[in-house]
């Protein structure tokens, strides 16, 4: 689904992400771990076109697509979702209407008809269920005034929604209390099908007691220094990152 | 800023283009000459040609005003025309001997004044640069006494209203352009609402400036007597040229005990091109009095003009009277706006509330200049006001000069300000869910401006907001 080939990128005069590769099948979980700074929010960026960050060099191919020349809409469009860390405000803008321009933006890319707000009623109404969200919810402005677990609850939301191919969920367990997290990660094990994949973000080891990984990959100054399965995860928790971050040098 | 902002393309002026009529234009300059000249090409009894000469000689006294936050050449006002008309529009005709061509430009500027395409439950008067082309509705309207007509025909049916009320809430020695537009404007709006009447029908004016270097001095009445009620909304555009324009327009309301009147404006004049060439400078004063438990609200979407000076203000004369103003002003590339409001407090108990949007793109730069006075008597006078900026963009500006002076401790005013830019991150948090750049900004832009549309009329509101999508666009970072 997702081919990442020698992935170079920057921000301003800095280079983030020193060569990254990495392939991603339908139906498998990919955990990126790792310390502050490693790169991984910017991978996360990256896949999903923020235009602060430049690609200098390698591919990535999206469903036989190359990615990278598509806009960020686009990639949206193509099923691609990014649940964000810190997800944006806009007031005035209630949560019901954003969703639905949304989600009828992925309609007309393929070819659909657009749904009206009673019609899009009953979509959401199901999808409120997967993050135990109040309907109430859908008439606040698009995060203003959210608690931060109301913010990733309403990412996941949004991804229930769009239902994507291909989710990066970055940091998104990053100031959620434990029931929060438990809500969260149900939303997303409940979204989980064959023939999506998805992308777990995270500096802890936490959220895969609940997201179980097909794969870890751990990252280090731009780089995977590490990849392996579930149990990767378990030896960080005990051993930390320090022991993996030597080899690579300065 | 930002390459997703940059690559937005300018959407052209959609208004811009030029009605090929023969009119009957006046020689430019203006004197005690002209102002006869017009007088009499509106066959105006003598009182009101008398009280236009009062007005210009102390005009001739006046400067103009340069404590706004703009910055213009000077404007050589022997330079313009005072007067153009249609020559095919006869006074006092029915609506089917309308020239198909004019009709055909309201057609074009979405305006229907043919019977069978009107909005329905809105009444227009067209105004085609000096003259009134036109009423709808007036039958119905008329029904219920209801008078809605153009100035010149208010002037002969309705003397003793016009007599009575013109000048009495802007007199004709308020402001430089206010002096300006009392001696020598052309034609207007006339509303009058009489007592207990709920009026049926929305009332709507819609302005075009068509000839060239021509000024457009339109001059608009509406009384709601006691316990009357009426909506009324204004449109404006002009077409594209490369000068600049003038309009100087005064616009007064007087809402008698319990009456209510509200306004909207939505001003799309000629901005000018990406240069600031050419457009309209709109210097307009607008004004209502409340008397006792009355409520004048204002709301605005001012998105055209190269310059916008304007203050729709509210005097508070009545116990228990109450003045909104709601405004959305929208600069982008060169154009300037210095706007806002004034809410004067006389009567005891008054209130005003005051929301104001302002956005700025491009080079633009918006100044909101308000005023709150509450005078020794008006015991339990209550403001809030809140005004808000949004940039986008780098290489625009947004200013506030708020104005408080109160005279009686008992009252209470509130005042909220914010600054605001479009940020990239807002902006990429929409693409990121599928939307593009341009419905990311109208949909940030609305949500910005809501607490304003809602006071829109249902017809308007998704209106402004297209309007707003459209005036935005190219507004490079």
């Amino acid at each position: 689904m997702l081919i990442i080939k020698d992935l170079h990128a920057s921000a301003g005069d800095k280079e983030i992400l020193k060569g990254i590769s990495l392939t991603i099948n339908a139906g498998e979980v990919h955990a990126i771990m790792g310390p502050n700074g490693s790169g991984k929010s910017t991978l996360a960026q990256v896949i999903a076109g923020h235009p602060g960050y430049e690609v200098t060099s390698g591919s990535i191919e999206y469903e036989g697509q190359d990615l990278l020349e598509m806009e960020a809409e686009e990639r949206a469009q193509a099923g691609v979702f990014l649940a964000f860390q810190y997800p944006v405000e806009i007031p005035g803008v209630t949560n019901a209407y954003f969703l639905r321009a949304a989600y009828n933006e992925l309609r007309k890319a393929r070819g659909e008809d657009e749904l009206d707000p009673i019609e899009f009623l009953d979509v959401m109404e199901e999808k409120l269920k997967v993050v135990e969200m109040d309907a109430s919810m859908m008439q606040r402005s698009v995060n203003a005034g959210f608690s931060g677990g109301e913010k990733k609850r309403n990412e996941i939301l949004q991804m229930a929604v769009l239902e994507p191919k291909l989710a990066v969920l970055d940091e998104t367990d990053s100031g959620l209390d434990i029931d929060a997290l438990r809500i969260v990660a149900g939303g997303v094990n409940q979204l989980k099908k064959p023939s999506n994949a998805t992308i777990v973000v995270t500096h802890y080891q936490r959220l895969l007691n609940y997201i179980v990984p097909d794969y870890v990959h751990v990252l280090a100054h731009g780089r995977i220094v590490r990849s392996g399965g579930k149990e990767l995860a378990l030896e960080l928790e005990a051993k930390g990152y320090d022991w993996l971050l030597e080899p690579v040098g300065a | 800023m930002s390459s997703s902002i940059e690559t937005l393309v300018n959407k052209e002026y959609a208004y811009g283009f030029v009605t090929d009529i023969e009119s009957d234009t006046i020689p430019r300059g203006l004197s005690e000459e002209t102002i006869r000249l017009i007088s009499a090409k509106k066959s105006e009894p003598e009182w009101l040609l008398e009280w236009r000469l009062k007005a210009y000689r102390r005009w001739l006294t006046m400067t103009e005003p340069h404590w706004p936050n703009v910055t213009y050449e000077p404007i050589d006002y022997q330079a313009q025309t005072y007067y153009s008309a249609p020559k095919s529009v006869k006074p006092l005709q029915s609506l089917d001997e309308v020239d198909p061509e004019l009709l055909k430009t309201y057609e074009k500027l979405g305006i229907s004044l043919t019977e069978q395409k009107r909005l329905s439950g809105v009444a227009v008067d067209a105004i085609f640069d000096s003259v009134s082309v036109g009423t709808t509705m007036k039958e119905e309207l008329a029904k219920v006494g209801v008078v809605f007509c153009s100035f010149g025909e208010a002037v002969h049916n309705h003397p003793e209203l016009v007599q009575k009320y013109l000048g009495s809430v802007v007199p004709y020695s308020d402001n430089f352009f206010a002096a300006l537009n009392s001696a020598v404007f052309s034609d207007g709006s006339f509303v009058y609402i009489p007592k207990g009447v709920k009026c049926p029908l929305e009332l709507s004016t819609y302005f075009r400036i068509n000839a060239a270097d021509t000024g457009q001095f339109e001059r608009t009445l509406i009384v709601a007597d006691e316990g009357a009620s009426v909506s009324y909304l204004e449109g404006c555009t002009a077409p594209k040229r490369a000068t600049n324009q003038l309009h100087a327009a005064v616009v007064e309301i007087v809402a008698l005990d319990r009456a209510t009147v509200k306004y909207s404006t939505v001003q799309n004049w000629y901005a000018g091109d990406k240069d600031g060439v050419g457009g309209i400078y709109n210097f307009v004063t607008k004004r209502g009095k409340a008397l006792t438990d009355a409520k004048i609200s204002w709301t605005q979407v001012e998105t055209g003009s190269a310059i916008t000076w304007k203050y729709p203000s509210v005097i508070l004369q009545g116990d228990n009277a109450v003045g909104e103003f709601y405004s959305v002003a929208v600069v982008n590339n060169k154009q300037q706006a210095d706007t806002g409001t004034k809410m004067i407090h006389i009567g005891r108990n008054t209130r005003s509330t005051i929301i104001s949007k302002g956005i700025s793109a491009g080079r633009g730069q918006n100044s909101y200049r308000g005023q709150v006075k509450v005078l020794p008597k008006a015991e339990g006078a209550r403001n809030y006001t809140q005004c808000d900026s949004m940039l986008i963009g780098n290489a625009c500006g947004a200013h506030t000069f708020p104005y408080i002076e109160v005279a009686n401790n008992t009252a209470t005013l509130e005042h909220e300000a914010s600054t605001s830019k479009i940020g990239e991150d807002q902006i990429f948090y929409c693409k990121a869910r599928g939307l593009n750049a341009e419905h990311a900004i109208s949909l940030i832009v609305a949500g910005f401006c809501k607490e304003v549309f809602k006071e829109l009329p249902m017809e308007f509101a998704l209106e402004a907001q297209q309007l707003l999508g459209i005036s935005l666009e190219g507004s490079v970072g």
